[in-house]
């Protein structure tokens, strides 16, 4: 993968299809009477939540709490990052007390982020379980962190950049792996 | 990185070190500390309503005049954002003992703070502390000068009770002399596009008022008529050398906002805002302050979140 300049590794209809297995895998995993909630983490993670939280809700037959969190706040390089963060704020609307939390992200890389959500969920309450869902696996994990449900395992190089574009926020539907590092 | 890359293109950069006033903040900062303040609102309605962004960071709140709502409000916007705050009293402080401000300032700089957040009666403080040390200066109120967060405040208020700014009619009503909070809030709603008008006694008129380009009455039906907002100012009577006006029911009569004159000139939803505290029965009657139309309450609580952005900001200024 690493020697090519632009590789498309998903298309619109492959993320559509891997987000309708990792629901049927979620429903598979929370079978019990246990509520089951998703979140997502801002921007792209909250897209790609809403749509698990659909397909979800078609194979339980309920509806799913949705939920979207951002992380700036929770963020351990706040004062490091070249450009300026944006707080968007964090849109969970239900309590998350006992419930399974589904946590959807769209690239699981160092970990960081995670931990970050982790951290923040836990001040909005005590969920019984949290997993983790994220579209793409591109490993270099800094932490002890790992995903539930995995869309696509993308072996990177850490040069490599991992891009996912969705049509909410850039009119198009794909998962492309870049050489050239993103400032 | 991946999830930043988009958004924060068309948005202003915010470069600034101190928050001095609102004279020198562009619209498109201004814009910035409001939508930023609106992420902040939401962490003040959570179980636990606290961040660890300013983790580490130390910030002092150097009052040297009184204040409840301001102090209050830095301090638990700071504790929200995971500082650490140290209050400093005039009355308990060194100041009592002769020490200069500047003095008093590099003597707690050099116990490694980041922000100093600082009220004073003279206009300018701010501005000379900011060139004497290397903390950012947050300024809560200077003199006669300037309010900067309270202006904010209330344009936030105004915002998200009615959707803009641009277009508002906004009077601000009272003594406009001596109101710092008068003078930042036009800065800000002149910016943003609104019409400003100034109501109140003529001894408490500055001259030139219109060169800041703000439409001035002495009737106070005129004021109120077509308002959107009525943004009604206390009083300071300590800071009147000589009385301004013959006595407080002269005052209530010419000026005071009350049911009656509401019904009378005001718009049906017109939203009615002062600073506090309220002199209640001298601007504002009882039944104003209370009533359904009454916002101020809602000024206190937005107030939190503008200053957990306006401390945020400061803090990842570039």
């Amino acid at each position: 993968m690493g020697d090519k300049n632009n590789a498309r590794v998903l298309d619109k209809d492959g993320i559509k299809r891997v987000l309708k297995r990792i629901a049927h895998e979620i429903a598979e995993q929370n079978r019990g009477p246990e509520e089951v909630a998703v979140i997502g983490i801002k921007s792209r993670g909250a897209f790609l939540a809403e749509r698990v939280a659909k397909d979800l809700g078609t194979i339980k037959k309920t509806e799913i709490p949705v939920g979207a969190i951002d992380i700036t706040l929770y963020r351990d390089d706040l004062t490091e990052i070249a450009e300026q963060p944006v707080v968007h704020g964090t849109e969970i609307e239900f309590d998350i007390t006992g419930k399974h939390i589904v946590l959807v992200d769209d690239v699981l890389f160092t970990g960081r982020t995670v931990r970050c959500a982790l951290d923040e969920l836990i001040d909005f309450g005590r969920p019984a379980q949290i997993q983790l869902a994220v579209l793409v696996d591109r490993g270099h994990r800094e932490l002890p962190i790992r995903p539930d449900y995995i869309g696509k395992n993308v072996p990177t190089s850490t040069k490599e950049c991992v891009e996912v574009r969705l049509e909410e926020t850039d009119g198009v539907e794909e998962v492309v792996v870049t050489n050239e590092k993103k400032i | 990185m991946k999830r930043r890359s988009k958004t924060s293109a068309a948005r202003a950069q915010w470069t600034k070190k101190h928050l001095l006033g609102i004279e020198d903040l562009t619209k498109e900062e201004i814009l910035l500390i409001l939508d930023q303040a609106e992420g902040f609102r939401e962490i003040i309605e959570r179980a636990i309503p606290k961040v660890p962004a300013l983790r580490g960071k130390t910030i002092v709140n150097l009052f040297c005049e009184p204040s409840t709502r301001t102090r209050t409000s830095f301090e638990l916007a700071a504790k929200r954002l995971s500082a650490d705050t140290v209050n400093i009293a005039m009355a308990a402080s060194s100041f009592q003992k002769g020490e200069t401000l500047k003095d008093t300032v590099r003597n707690i700089e050099a116990m490694k703070i980041d922000m100093v957040i600082i009220r004073h009666s003279s206009a300018g403080v701010p501005k000379f502390l900011s060139g004497c040390t290397k903390a950012a200066i947050v300024n809560a109120g200077d003199g006669a000068h300037e309010h900067p967060t309270q202006a904010l405040l209330d344009v936030f208020t105004m915002r998200k009770h009615l959707g803009r700014i641009e277009g508002l009619n906004v009077s601000i009503i009272g003594d406009i002399a001596h109101s710092r909070v008068a003078r930042s809030n036009i800065w800000a709603l002149k910016k943003l596009g609104a019409n400003v008008t100034v109501s109140g006694p003529k001894t408490m008129m500055p001259a030139r008022m219109e060169e800041m380009g703000v439409r001035v009455v002495y009737d106070i039906g005129a004021a109120i008529k077509g308002a959107d907002v009525l943004n009604v100012l206390r009083i300071q009577l300590e800071r009147q050398e000589t009385p301004l006006f013959p006595g407080t029911r002269e005052y209530v009569k010419c000026f005071g906002i009350d049911k009656e004159r509401l019904a009378k000139h005001a718009k049906k939803d017109v939203l009615i805002m002062h600073p506090g505290p309220i002199n209640r029965g001298v601007e504002l009657s009882q039944d104003a302050a209370d009533g359904e139309y009454s916002v101020i309450l809602d000024q206190v609580k937005n107030g939190v979140a503008v200053r957990m952005a306006v401390l945020f900001l400061l803090s990842v200024s570039k």
